[in-house]
């Protein structure tokens, strides 16, 4: 029994990580970077979302709506601004500047909204029966599996049928030649950071309803944790990004209750370590071998 | 066709045991190259298969087909960048299996690359340097120490290395960068770092690609000059006929992963199933 | 031949640039002439020196993306802390006792970045990144775990994986005193850090990672980065020189951590994690790819800059961030670098006239 709320509730976790991860991997399989600012985006979402509800008095679905609309537009902006010319430059070069965008982020927020942790108030509003909240099931995992799930499935829909799908995976696969065909690389770029932030939006509120500390640096861990999820999954890869992150949430949980509490992360990077050493480009990455 | 291009002197063909042919100087020494039955498959496709080759000490031999062929993967299958699935590799009398890329190099295989892999972020001198590597004895502490040893060592090297670019003539580019050299200078810097490492058998994978006609008859020149002040085995792939029926020994013909001809440059223009490979069935 | 002899005028003024640097600081700072801020930072300057130049052997020559570097220097400061700290009474001696724990983190960096290394460089790019972050984290929460003493029977290191065990559970004698306390981290260092021993391990670390690099073994590891495919081709025996690489770099970040561990009264574990790991990256890649003695000035160029940005107060970070990106933009603009090229020689012909 005990086991099961457990397993409940590394699935919730698992579900936000997932969905921070696919948005990770889409960014990552088109531009090929380390986006080490995608973590502060959830953070921003979460005040966002909590001004929204606290100080707008916005309805939840409104409030989730506001955050995600101003993550996207911040995600453009991000890459418009300090990615974008560096596209021709050294990979080292955009992850250093990744890293900067992810100082001035939390900085940022630092100053606008301090450093004090803010209550977060959940947007799920509704009750499960009582039989389902004594398994350990509360609503918030509930509605984060199901947004995870649909995310997942309207994502992988979205990205072998539509236009724009079909284009992102085109430039990831080969810029030069997506262009060549008449592909608007910068713009299918920046269309990837649009959806990736909106969902870490989501994924911003969700983990705030969930764990409902919000502080300028509530979204580093988290991120590091997601982009360890898409690795884990294999990188570039939708699926692989949906059951890295639930996989991971899974271990993260068993291992804090079982285990240790200190060294629940060390065991999840220790997981990740073993599948890369036993399957370098992660569960559903393929293996690319360099031709001769 | 070839009336007017400077004839080079090549050894007889005789038969040596197991149908293969050597150049007559080499008949009493063990060849430098046996494969036997060598193959390799990539998902059920059968790359190469049943692949028997036998090269004399000295000799030029050339490996040649259409597109596809499967020649640099017999190249591959040699230096070991893929296992063999199936087959032996002798070198020198010795079995290749289960060695790695760099052990074959030690054991004497030196190559080159279709695609031109050069360290181009260093110099010239560098990437010779580099293939001198082996040549060199001192370790890591001796050159952290800056000991007498390290000194020696690197002296005779840079010597060695100015020798081996007086081949080309590119003394004076030594301390150029690798990657800013024009393409033919790297093709040729390719093959004196192969040489850098004192090979018994050296592989050239497409060594006149990119090159002009007095380019590639110079080229002719040098690899026969090479094979001579060494005293080793070249093994070249090539689309440039000139070339291969210019200093070629012994030619191997590959289409669809298989051999389809094996024998001298007149053995080998005659022969109907190799013109069939190159320019279809003739009606 | 030219070449060497260019390569060796630039080590050596590299050489001359820090000594020079050093001495004068050294008597600015014997002196009395420096505030004492300035004066805290010139040990803690110095570690992130050799850190920036070892990750540069990493990152730089050998071309492999390391986000776990401060874990080595967190085994070093620890490993150099216990050693020390526990050698107190036999060595009194002071410089020989921080030169000891400096070669005890060293050797302990080592045995962990070979345990990390051997099965890591089998992994390539932005995997290898992300697993050498795992290790960094693995080893800062192991390091969380640490509970440690010292007494008359000798050392006592317990393990608290539960959580639940606290530095009582090593039942020290009444004289002897606790080193390390798990997420307290090490506690009542006696500070024996001095810069004269900072400059001495920086030129150690020069002269190692740049006579490595123009030998033999450091045109090896710079081949296997630009094409492993003809390294291996040419017979270079590439996990060797891979590991040599890593372990030589995780060995000098061992002994800056030493340094910097017995440079302070007390530090924990947190104090190396992933955000320390990312700023000496920053210090490599703006100070250049390879370029040691770039490392060297980025360094103490952006290790003094918040402090420089003082008059800024709350927004200094702020600024920092926004400094960071421009620099990366600007260094990588075309049109700028076309820009500067036009202006420079215009310049120069203004002073001929």
């Amino acid at each position: 029994m005990v086991f099961f709320t457990y397993l409940i509730s590394g699935i919730s976790l698992g579900s936000v990580y997932a969905i921070i991860a696919l948005g990770y991997t889409m960014v990552y399989g088109i531009a090929k970077m380390l986006n080490f600012a995608h973590g502060d985006v959830i953070m921003v979402g979460g005040y966002i979302c909590y001004i929204a509800l606290n100080s707008l008095g916005l309805p939840a679905v409104l409030a989730v709506i506001l955050a995600m609309i101003v993550c996207t537009v911040l995600g453009v902006v991000i890459e418009g601004l300090a990615y974008k010319p560096l596209r021709q430059a050294g990979s080292l070069a955009v992850l250093i500047t990744a890293i900067g965008v992810s100082y001035f982020l939390q900085n940022a927020a630092q100053l606008i909204w301090g450093a004090t942790p803010k209550n977060f108030t959940s947007v799920v509003h509704f009750n499960l029966p009582s039989g389902l909240m004594s398994l350990g099931l509360s609503s918030e995992a509930l509605i984060t599996v199901l947004a995870c799930i649909v995310i997942m499935v309207a994502l992988t829909a979205f990205v072998n049928h539509s236009k724009l799908g079909k284009a992102m995976r085109a430039c990831s696969e080969d810029k030069g030649a997506a262009q060549l065909m008449g592909i608007n690389v910068n713009r299918t770029i920046s269309m990837t950071f649009a959806i990736g932030s909106a969902l870490a939006a989501i994924a911003g509120v969700l983990l705030c309803s969930s764990y409902p500390v919000l502080q300028p640096t509530t979204g580093s861990m988290p991120g590091i944790k997601a982009f360890t999820a898409a690795v884990f999954g294999g990188i570039g890869s939708i699926p692989g990004a949906f059951i890295g992150g639930l996989l991971l949430g899974v271990i993260e949980s068993l291992a804090k209750a079982y285990i240790s509490t200190t060294l629940a992360n060390s065991i999840v990077f220790a997981v990740l370590i073993v599948v890369l050493l036993v399957k370098p480009t992660g569960l559903l990455g393929k293996y690319a071998p360099e031709k001769v | 066709m070839t009336e007017k291009k400077p004839v080079f002197e090549k050894a007889r063909m005789v038969p040596y045991p197991s149908q293969a042919i050597i150049p007559e100087r080499d008949l009493n020494k063990t060849p430098i190259l046996e494969c036997s039955h060598l193959g390799i498959d990539f998902g059920g496709l059968r790359a190469v298969d049943d692949f028997n080759l036998t090269i004399g000490r000295t000799e030029i031999a050339g490996l040649i087909g259409p597109n596809g062929a499967g020649k640099t993967t017999v190249f591959n299958l040699l230096t070991k960048v893929y296992q063999p699935t199936r087959g032996t590799i002798l070198l020198d009398g010795m079995d290749t299996a289960g060695k790695t890329t760099a052990q074959i190099n030690h054991m004497g295989i030196a190559r080159t690359f279709q695609n031109i892999r050069l360290f181009s972020n260093m110099t010239v001198m560098e990437n010779i340097l580099v293939g001198l590597h082996s040549e060199m004895s001192y370790n890591a502490l001796t050159s952290v120490l800056r000991l007498p040893a390290f000194f020696r060592s690197e002296r005779i090297a840079r010597q060695r290395a100015m020798e081996l670019l007086s081949i080309f003539g590119m003394e004076d580019t030594a301390e150029a960068v690798a990657g800013s050299l024009p393409y033919g200078a790297q093709r040729r810097l390719e093959i004196l770092r192969a040489l850098a490492t004192n090979p018994s058998l050296l592989l050239l994978d497409e060594p006149a690609a990119g090159m002009n006609p007095s380019e590639t008859a110079e080229l002719m020149e040098n690899i026969v000059k090479i094979r001579d002040t060494f005293n080793i085995a070249v093994m070249l792939i090539e689309h440039d006929m000139n070339l291969v029926m210019g200093i070629c020994e012994g030619i191997c013909v590959l289409n669809f992963g298989q051999v389809i001809a094996k024998g001298t440059a007149e053995e080998i223009q005659s022969n109907p199933t190799v013109i069939e490979a190159y320019l279809g069935k003739q009606q | 031949m030219k070449n060497l002899k260019k390569a060796t005028k630039v080590d050596f003024a590299t050489y001359l640039g820090v000594t020079v640097s050093f001495v004068i600081m050294y008597i600015l700072q014997t002196g009395g002439h420096l505030s004492s801020s300035i004066a805290g930072q010139l040990v803690p300057i110095c570690c992130f020196i050799v850190m920036a130049v070892s990750l540069n052997l990493v990152v730089g020559i050998s071309g492999e993306l390391s986000l776990g570097h401060a874990g080595f220097m967190s085994v070093g400061a620890f490993g150099g802390i216990i050693a020390a700290q526990s050698l107190a009474g036999a060595v009194p001696f002071a410089p020989l006792r921080l030169t000891i724990a400096i070669v005890v983190g060293a050797l302990c960096a080592v045995i962990i970045g070979f345990v990390v290394g051997v099965p890591v460089l089998r992994l390539r790019g932005d995997y290898l990144a992300i697993v050498t972050l795992a290790f960094g984290q693995i080893i800062k929460d192991l390091i969380n775990c640490l509970l440690v003493g010292y007494d008359s029977h000798g050392l006592h290191i317990m393990f608290n994986i539960s959580g639940l065990k606290s530095i009582n559970d090593l039942h020290l004698e009444e004289t002897g005193k606790a080193i390390i306390k798990g997420a307290q981290g090490a506690v009542g260092i006696t500070k024996i850090s001095s810069f004269p021993a900072g400059f001495i391990l920086v030129m150690l670390a020069l002269v190692i990672v740049l006579n490595l690099i123009r030998s033999r073994s450091g045109r090896a590891i710079m081949a296997i980065r630009d094409n492993r495919i003809a390294a291996e081709s040419v017979g270079l025996n590439i996990t060797k020189y891979k590991l040599m690489a890593f372990v030589l770099s995780a060995a000098m970040a061992g002994a800056a951590g030493a340094l910097y561990g017995l440079n302070y009264g007390s530090l924990v574990a947190s104090r190396f994690d992933f955000n320390t790991s990312i700023l000496v990256l920053v210090y490599v890649v703006l100070g250049g790819l390879g370029n040691i003695w770039g490392s060297i000035i980025a360094t103490v160029v952006l290790y003094m800059l918040p402090e420089a940005l003082r008059q800024f107060s709350n927004y200094r970070m702020l600024v920092y961030a926004i400094v960071l990106i421009l620099v990366m933009l600007a260094t990588n603009n075309d049109q700028l670098k076309a820009l500067l090229r036009r202006i420079i020689p215009t310049r120069k012909e203004a002073d001929a006239q």
